[in-house]
């Protein structure tokens, strides 16, 4: 309860303004839809207008009206970067925890797995299992996690690996405890920092992630309004009606920002959160 | 100036301290109004325990400071020149040339990378540039066999991890005196060794400062190695000079009540009495108030001593012997150190004919294809306290951790009770695994951080005992009662707590197991000696209700203190093994007679 308190009651400008920028983000994802003037395939303007009266930042190449698509946008590559970060954060976790706690074969197995996984580019990858298996928005996401999980193994495992010398895991295993036990409640919380922190690096590489792949073709599908799919529906038009391309570009821009962040004055505060609680043994 | 120090006279003031005093930035002192001197060839030895301000002296002699704290004054004159006035350059060609430094850890203080050679080579490079490279090889083979190392080139070439810690202690000290410095600085420079390796290494220390007539400052917590060594002794406390005398003053005649506390609290090999604790923890830099630092924790504090601060005043005029304490009996007594010949009155009485609690049948054990335990066999009664008495690798905590269940190379028969006792933790059944507890040397390092003490105790109890979390609350208070802690730090988290307070709830959390045995790992080795003092009357006085307990030691202070009867091992196996007393006194393998001569004891004999 208190490291919370200590978190949102933060004079850290890093975690202000990063915590602004995702929550403006999040709220036009969110309420978005509701606010638009327009419905999202609705034409209103000849195509590449410029923002006059009405349409505030013009139409765009169908001449649909860019701020109401903008507005219904967003919604899709936020849930899709925040569920896909969450999947693979625990995904790996669980993995990594195993690994690292078990050794021997286990470990082996897992870790041999997820390099061969790392082997390839994340986007590859997923460009990959979409071109075969098709465009459904969970598919991506769990695809993009799955992507991720192998990093998270390999950080998870290490963090474990240390944290399994201390004294209090061995006292846990010398009084029996179930292995769930240890990994969930002795190893975990003293592991959950660094992870937090990794988990906010994956948010903005997935809202990357994500918006490429909308912008390659691969994403959300036309005629569905997506800001990473805008910049490629209109890349046309870029000199003739900038504010279809740079609007969408800007958000994406800011909400990976806003994730980064938060992710880094997190980091920063954890570890000097960490600094005050490390225990000195002599003066 | 209290500084008259009657030597001969030809010997020079090397070393001179005055008025120092170092803050955190926020202004809160660490130490206040140190001064002292050095003469050439002279060690002074600096002891406190946690927090005394010895570590941040001992590295304000060379003009540095941990990260938040500064020099707020004062004056440190090496051989006349006051280092804290020096700009950075003219301090880094004084640091290493003038004034060097030895480190605590000598594992982590060289360079993995490089070797030996270039260790040392680096230091000439930037304090003797002028050197061509045979005067280099010369004065490299010249500092290692001052320091007693072997100086040929396969020596030369080898890298830190390939030495023993104590060869890598003797580097360190080469590196310090191969520049000939004037003033030399020691901070606790053997507590990683052995005793043996620390006595030889001591005597190199005392030989090299005397030759080279080099001024050591000696910063220990180890009063014996201080008698051992030094010539001079200041005693620190909260940051203050609490007394300063010359060695032989400060052990016949302590005068202040902090330093004969710190004496009656050390274990000693040679003392049969049970060592006495000084009540209560070190105050922490916040909370020292306006008087006499020492007086939350004094017997003969008076209602002045709240609210004056004592100054160091000395005895007379021609006494080298000064004291920070208003209230001095009109007559010091001689401390007077009580050797006697028969068992100490407390040592608990074994009775021979009960069958024995825990039996260790041909226990061996192997790590890395190298054997390390060879055929262990002995038995433990109830009631009983064993020592397992041995230098690193003798096979001690090998031995202990097998009896846990933590050692799975181990081979070999245990029996409990005159049953048979699985050699792994996850092999025992709930029945047995909670009669065995082990308690680990660091207590920093054995408690879950993100757990509360309640926490960590409830843990443990809903797992053997689910019946008994009823009254949950109950529990958590007498657990803690029982190992003389408040209950009321219940919902502290580890880091809220000091190491003594650590290392209490560990057995606390072993005693809520219910056991008959425990183990305790060098419980004691990461602790002040006033604490660990304390840690030593607890654990007996469970062994006085019953508990059998495996002690693992390399003090043999502590061995004389708190055990009955005594294991030596040496590479594996069992030297010497009888009843404490005529162990200690009468030894019959050399290898225990070497053992016993080498620790550092404060007694003469």
């Amino acid at each position: 309860m208190h490291a919370i308190k200590q978190f949102f009651y933060s004079n850290n400008s890093q975690i202000n303004v990063g915590l602004l920028l995702t929550s403006l983000i999040l709220l036009l994802a969110i309420l978005g839809p509701w606010l638009a003037p327009y419905a999202a395939q609705e034409m209103v303007d000849a195509r590449y207008s410029l923002p006059q009266a009405g349409i505030a930042l013009g139409t765009d190449y169908l001449g649909q009206d860019v701020f109401s698509r903008v507005l219904h946008g967003g919604i899709s590559i936020v849930w899709m970067s925040i569920a896909s970060a969450l999947l693979g954060l625990v995904l790996g976790v669980v993995l990594g925890l195993v690994a690292g706690f078990f050794k021997g074969r286990v470990d082996q197995v897992i870790i041999w797995t997820a390099d061969i996984f790392l082997a390839f580019p994340h986007l590859i990858l997923v460009l990959l299992v979409v071109s075969m298996l098709g465009r459904d928005k969970w598919l991506i996401a769990i695809t993009v996690a799955i992507a991720f999980v192998p990093g998270v193994i390999r950080l998870t495992r290490g963090l474990a690996l240390s944290i399994s010398k201390h004294e209090y895991i061995e006292v846990a295993e010398m009084m029996g405890y179930p292995h769930h036990q240890i990994l969930l409640r002795e190893i975990l919380p003293n592991i959950l920092t660094p992870l937090l922190i990794h988990l906010g690096t994956m948010l903005s590489w997935s809202v990357a992630l994500l918006s490429g792949l909308s912008f390659l073709g691969y994403g959300v599908a036309p005629p569905e309004a997506d800001w990473g799919l805008m910049v490629n529906e209109n890349k046309g038009g870029l000199q003739i009606q900038p504010f279809s391309i740079l609007v969408p570009i800007l958000l994406i821009a800011l909400f990976a920002l806003g994730t980064n962040l938060l992710a880094e004055g997190f980091g920063r505060k954890f570890s000097r959160i960490n600094e005050s609680t490390e225990v000195s043994e002599h003066a | 100036m209290l500084n008259q120090l009657h030597v001969q006279p030809q010997a020079s003031l090397a070393l001179e301290v005055k008025n120092l005093d170092v803050s955190l930035n926020d202004g809160t002192a660490i130490v206040s109004d140190i001064s002292f001197t050095v003469l050439a060839g002279q060690i002074l030895a600096l002891v406190g325990e946690s927090g005394s301000g010895k570590t941040t002296i001992a590295t304000a002699l060379l003009a540095h400071t941990r990260h938040g704290a500064r020099i707020v004054h004062g004056e440190v004159n090496v051989a006349g020149l006051n280092v804290l006035r020096l700009d950075q350059e003219a301090l880094r060609q004084v640091r290493g040339k003038q004034v060097s430094y030895v480190p605590q850890n000598p594992s982590t203080a060289l360079n993995p990378l490089i070797t030996i050679r270039s260790h040392l080579a680096d230091v000439l490079r930037s304090h003797e540039p002028g050197l061509d490279v045979a005067q280099q090889q010369a004065s490299i083979v010249n500092a290692l066999k001052e320091v007693e190392l072997p100086h040929e080139d396969a020596f030369l070439h080898r890298y830190p991890h390939q030495l023993s810690g104590g060869q890598q202690q003797r580097v360190l000290l080469a590196l310090s005196f191969i520049t000939r410095p004037s003033v030399i600085v020691l901070d606790e420079p053997t507590t990683a060794l052995d005793v043996t390796t620390q006595a030889k290494v001591l005597l190199t220390v005392k030989k090299l400062c005397q030759h080279y007539g080099v001024a050591a400052v000696y910063v220990s917590h180890d009063l014996a190695v201080v008698k051992k060594i030094a010539d001079h002794v200041i005693v620190l406390y909260g940051g203050r000079i609490a007394e300063k005398a010359s060695a032989t003053a400060l052990f016949s005649r302590p005068l202040h009540p902090y330093s004969q506390g710190l004496i009656n609290a050390i274990p000693d090999i040679h003392l049969h009495t049970i060592p006495v604790p000084i009540i209560g923890n070190a105050p922490s830099l916040q909370s020292r108030g306006a008087g006499c630092v020492f007086e939350p924790r004094c017997k003969r504090a008076k209602l002045e001593c709240k609210t004056s601060m004592p100054a160091l005043e000395p005895l007379s005029a021609r006494e080298d012997h000064a004291v920070a304490c208003i209230n001095l009996p009109a007559h010091a007594p001689q401390l007077k150190i009580i050797r006697s010949t028969g068992p100490a009155s407390s040592r608990v009485l074994v009775l021979g004919s009960q069958q024995p609690l825990l039996e260790v049948k041909h226990l061996s054990a192997s790590f890395d294809g190298k054997q390390v335990l060879k055929d262990i066999s002995f038995h433990l009664k109830k009631g009983e306290c064993l020592a397992l008495v041995g230098e690193s690798g003798s096979g001690k905590t090998t031995i202990s951790r097998a009896i846990a269940g933590l050692n799975a190379q181990a081979l070999g028969s245990l029996y409990f009770n005159g049953q048979a006792l699985a050699l792994a933790a996850r092999g025992r059944s709930a029945a047995f695994s909670h009669q065995i507890q082990y308690i680990f040397q660091n207590p920093y390092q054995s408690l879950n951080p993100r757990q509360t003490v309640r926490q960590t105790l409830l843990n443990t109890v809903r797992h053997y005992f689910p019946s008994k979390l009823k009254d949950s609350h109950e529990v958590v208070a007498a657990a803690l009662k029982r190992v003389a802690l408040d209950p009321r730090i219940a919902d502290s988290f580890p880091k809220e707590l000091s190491g003594g307070e650590l290392q209490r709830v560990s057995i606390a959390r072993a005693l809520v197991c219910e056991p008959s045995l425990l183990i305790c790992d060098e419980i004691t080795s990461a602790l002040d000696v006033s604490v660990q003092a304390a840690i030593l009357e607890l654990i007996k006085s469970l062994q006085r209700n019953g508990l059998a307990i495996i002690f693992v030691t390399h003090n043999l202070g502590i061995v004389r203190s708190i055990s009955d009867r005594v294991l030596v091992l040496k590479h594996g196996r069992i030297v010497e093994s009888g009843e404490v007393d005529t162990l200690l006194d009468q030894p019959r393998q050399p290898y225990t007679k070497e053992l016993i001569n080498d620790s550092p004891s404060i007694v003469d004999i």
